[in-house]
């Protein structure tokens, strides 16, 4: 008999459950333990990818009823097309990374225990899994909280650097900001489910059958909004996720860019299509401005970083930018009633969410790779990597092209699909969004450009030109379980590039529970290679074909002028005619980005100065130029720097109440009791 | 099997290859005239490529497989918009592989890896036009896709094809927004093909250029790549204009006989936009690279400008 997809995503969770406790029982034999641990992590994350795709495949929707929890409540599962999806995309980039991480944990043994990595990881992989199968506002939430506390210990693997401790700290301040959020979100909900009568309406299908009043929606809504917004780093609650994913370890931080976030993306999905159902426009409008915003200011944060995973982390920002983007179009469209354009939206924007936790792992394992290989992190220290790492260089640059929207490569397809989904746009009949669809079209583009030359800068500078270092350490290429990890996702980038009508058919049962059509047929109507979203004379796209006709230009090209031995003679540079090139006169991250900082400048908070260090006689003839450079989140200033020092002030001024004498807390004990006496 | 299309798409990589090099060697021609200059003549290109491809190659110590690879990529991806963009006959196999918006990302893929090879070699100049070349084309590469889709949403589809079938069978109203749309348009092909005021093809002047620091360090036959392909980048932006803008002329489909007057309207079209190309470029001084911003920006603001008034007037 088959296993239903049921059966596969609880026995994957029970694995990770289990495996945490043989992490925790083989501490003593560490090397043993991280490779039975991780092989098993990597089986539970193909158990979930298979129930997944089975599930999403079949359209079908299981229930799990499980009596444990509080006497009364007891806890529900449900596996529908959206939980398999998003289930699809942590189990595929889970596998990915808990083979690789079979390699990268063992640079850390004998240097620090790795218990708690492992047993940490395992329950933020089992958390993630439990939040998109949650369907009761209690598991929901307790597995939202098992997923940020164990990624809270994971950011803090590392704590013996202050900073490290201090990112753990925002973050861990700024989920549960957002889960009080989510919290009081899904407590309206519930009460309005029964009536605030008693506790049944905490279940998901009680949500569900309640039709809800407009202005109760709107206030569950944005409260949600706001506590996934927290989750998912949108612009301005993004300031924790540039510091905590770079700090994690490497492997960590694929997991949390690659997927964590999307884990608030599926609770927004999940709360407007699925719970709520029917919303005006202009939350749909909000969605797409809360994108676009984030999308831009991430992008051009990401250009400003030199600390490649910082960069990674910001370029995260906007990829949930470019997410929600579509999300937001899918429910303009769903509101005025285009139920095929809300379809291709939200294809768009879940297919992006699909490209995004491959690539973004991919990358950030390279990351980890280089940062294994060079222990820097910085990006002006490093370069020339390409020689001495070759392999991990060719996989990160397949990471960049996919990132970077450049066809045949994933990224491009979803961005594709999110600008016919824009083009679509002129039937709305509302005049603000006439207004707001062309502006968003553009910034669109203008993120896509702007990623284009991040990605040139993150590649550029860490793996060509020369070491930019002050030693040159002998680098050597990182080993084998690390390099397959990043194979597979690699491989997979290329696959959902060139093969978009297979994955659009595989996701029709899920844009027609959301949206209730269907675009599957269409877009895949020309045959497997084209992709056509709505019509073929509208707009047609073979990435197959275009992987192929390059491939076919390039080797052809390539043999054709090979026909004729010609030399080639390796010289020094040449750089005209310039003599003595040191690698300090290379362009740098800083100096890369310098054209657009100058651009865009008026973005950050910057702080320039240049100085004459030392100087031969007069300040007209320098020895020794000191530059220092400081750029700023002005979110930093403006938002969160008030809060931190008001909730300090009011916490010194609350402080007086602690006496520290039993009598003082006597009597506050006693008044408190009076006043409620007297007032209830 | 209809083996037509098959033909015409072959005669159009044939065309496109053999024509770039006269078209850029017209620009040279007219350029040396407007300057009262003796010029090479018309086929200077071809003497060009000709002695690069005898050349052998010198190749820095540091260079990686990305700078080897880089020529044939740049070569490949502009062939394969060769065959995408109608510029004898709508009626083209490849044309429904990519609309315009692949046509762009072809265009940038070409452009990450030119940047990427300035930087491999290491050297200051290298990676100086890489960075600049990508911040032109973060302002230039959206203002461009904003054109194309106010042509595309007055034409109601992405397809280079489709849309000059649309244009053909009259359903195209003339529109505020094509004006924009045209204006940005060139705005945007004097700074993807890297002429005046953004970026002066013909000076190696250390401080000045962009694309040319780039490829510095290239020589032999990978050279000769990279010239030919931005020659046939040069002219595939003036066809894609023509296309987009201007498609009367092109062969409809299944006529043979069309073709012939097809090449001759392009010729007639190449040859204008040559002349309108040299009046900017000998009008103009080249930009300081700051100024650029300005530039780039107005062609951003056109574009945008020009979708807005679409869907606003629609």
């Amino acid at each position: 008999m088959m296993a239903t997809p049921s059966d596969l995503a609880s026995s994957s969770v029970i694995i990770f459950l289990l495996n945490a406790l043989l992490a925790a029982l083989l501490n003593q034999r560490q090397r043993l333990m991280t490779d039975i641990c991780f092989s098993l992590a990597s089986v539970g994350s193909l158990l979930g990818f298979i129930a997944g795709v089975l599930t999403v495949a079949g359209g079908t929707t299981e229930k799990i009823v499980l009596l444990l929890g509080l006497p009364d409540l007891p806890f529900h599962l449900r596996l529908d097309p959206l939980s398999g999806f998003f289930l699809t995309v942590i189990g595929l980039l889970s596998f990915f990374v808990s083979v690789y991480s079979t390699g990268y944990v063992r640079g850390f043994l004998g240097k620090r225990s790795v218990t708690g990595l492992i047993v940490f990881y395992c329950f933020f992989i089992a958390g993630m899994f439990l939040v998109v199968m949650a369907d009761d506002a209690l598991i929901f939430l307790i597995s939202w909280e098992v997923m940020a506390a164990a990624s809270y210990f994971l950011v803090l693997f590392e704590h013996g650097q202050i900073e490290n401790r201090r990112a753990a700290f925002l973050y861990i301040v700024v989920a549960h900001v957002g889960a009080i959020g989510i919290l009081l979100s899904f407590g309206i909900l519930a009460g309005l489910a029964t009536g605030f009568r008693d506790f049944s309406g905490y279940t998901f299908d009680a949500m569900r059958a309640t039709q809800f009043p407009v202005g109760w929606a709107t206030a569950a809504f944005l409260l949600a909004f706001f506590g996934f917004a927290a989750k998912a780093g949108i612009v301005p609650l993004h300031v924790w996720l540039p510091e905590a994913h770079p700090v994690a370890p490497s492997n960590v931080s694929a997991l949390m860019s690659g997927v964590m976030l999307k884990t608030a993306i599926y609770g927004i999905i999940r709360v407007t299509f699925d719970l709520i159902k029917v919303f005006p426009w202009w939350w749909g409008a909000l969605v797409l401005v809360m994108g676009l915003i984030t999308a831009l200011l991430g992008i051009l944060f990401a250009l400003m970083q030199k600390d490649l995973k910082r960069l990674l982390a910001y370029s995260s920002v906007e990829n949930v930018g470019i997410i929600l983007i579509g999300v937001g179009l899918s429910m303009v469209f769903t509101a005025f009633k285009f139920p095929l354009l809300a379809a291709l939206a939200v294809t768009a924007s879940l297919y992006h969410t699909l490209n995004h936790a491959l690539f973004k792992g991919l990358l950030f394992m390279g990351a980890g790779a280089v940062h294994h290989a060079t222990h820097e992190k910085n990006m002006d220290m490093l370069g020339g990597l390409i020689h001495s790492m070759p392999w991990t260089a060719a996989l990160f640059l397949a990471g960049c092209v996919s990132i970077s929207a450049l066809p045949p490569f994933n990224g491009f397809v979803s961005e594709w699909l999110t600008f016919q989904a824009f083009l679509l746009s002129p039937s709305l009949p509302s005049p603000l969004l006439k207004l707001l669809v062309p502006m968003g079209a553009a910034s669109l583009a203008l993120t896509g450009a702007l990623a284009a030359a991040c990605f040139v800068k993150a590649f550029g500078v860490t793996f060509l030109g020369h070491w930019r270092g002050p030693r040159n350490p002998r680098i050597h290429e990182v080993n084998w379980p690390m390099r397959l990890g990043m194979i597979m996702a690699a491989v997979s980038c290329l696959c959902l590039g060139i093969l978009p009508t297979m994955v659009i058919d595989w996701m029709d049962t899920l844009s027609a529970q959301l949206t209730g059509a269907r675009i599957g047929a269409s877009a895949g109507a020309y045959g497997w290679m084209w992709l056509t979203p709505v019509a073929p004379e509208r707009a047609s796209y073979s990435g197959m074909i275009v992987f192929l006709g390059i491939l076919a230009v390039v080797v052809s090209a390539y043999l054709l002028l090979h026909v004729r031995p010609g030399k080639i003679h390796r010289v020094p540079l040449w750089d005209c005619g310039f003599e003595k090139v040191t690698p300090g006169m290379q362009y740098n991250a800083t100096s890369f980005s310098m054209p657009i900082r100058r651009i865009f400048g008026f973005f950050f908070s910057i702080r320039e100065h240049v100085r004459v260090g030392s100087h031969a006689g007069h300040a007209a003839f320098p020895k020794r130029l000191l530059y220092t450079l400081r750029i700023r989140d002005r979110f930093w200033l403006w938002l969160y720097k008030p809060v931190a020092l008001s909730s300090f002030w009011i916490a010194r001024k609350l402080g007086r109440l602690q006496q520290g004498r039993i009598q003082a807390y006597l009597i506050y004990s006693f008044i408190t009791i009076i006043v409620l006496l007297v007032f209830l | 099997m209809n083996l037509y299309p098959f033909v015409i798409e072959l005669l159009q990589f044939l065309v496109l290859l053999g024509i770039a090099p006269v078209f850029a060697g017209w620009v040279k021609m007219l350029k040396c005239w407007s300057q009262g200059r003796t010029s090479p003549g018309l086929f200077q290109p071809y003497r060009d490529i000709m002695k690069l491809f005898s050349k052998d190659v010198v190749l820095a110590e540091n260079a990686s497989w990305i700078f080897r690879f880089t020529p044939y990529l740049v070569f490949g991806s502009a062939l394969l918009a060769g065959g995408i963009i109608p510029i004898l006959s709508t009626d083209l196999p490849l044309a429904a592989t990519a609309d315009v918006i692949v046509l762009v990302g072809l265009f940038a893929i070409a452009r990450f890896f030119t940047a990427l090879a300035g930087m491999d070699i290491g050297t200051a100049f290298g990676g100086m036009g890489s960075s600049r070349e990508m911040t032109i084309a973060s302002l230039a590469e959206p203002a461009m896709l904003m054109a194309i889709f106010t042509m595309s949403l007055a034409n109601k589809s992405t397809s280079l094809s489709q849309m000059v079938q649309v244009i053909y069978s009259g359903q195209t109203v003339l529109r505020p927004s094509i004006a924009f749309a045209l204006l940005a348009f060139i705005l945007i092909v004097l700074a993807e093909t890297g002429r005046i005021p953004v970026d002066n093809p013909a000076t190696h002047l250390e401080l000045t250029m962009i694309h040319e620091a780039m490829i510095l360090e290239y020589s032999g036959r990978h050279l000769a790549l990279i010239e030919w392909a931005g020659m046939m980048k040069l002219c595939l932006f003036m066809l894609l204009g023509a296309a987009a803008f201007a498609p009367w002329g092109i062969a409809a489909s299944g006529d043979l006989y069309a073709i012939p007057a097809a090449f001759f309207f392009m010729i007639l079209k190449l040859g204008a936009a040559g002349v309108v190309l040299v009046l900017i470029e000998t009008g103009l001084a080249k930009m300081r690279l700051f100024r650029l911003t300005e530039f780039l920006g107005s062609a951003f603001l056109l574009a945008t400008l020009g979708m807005l008034s679409y869907f606003i007037l629609e």
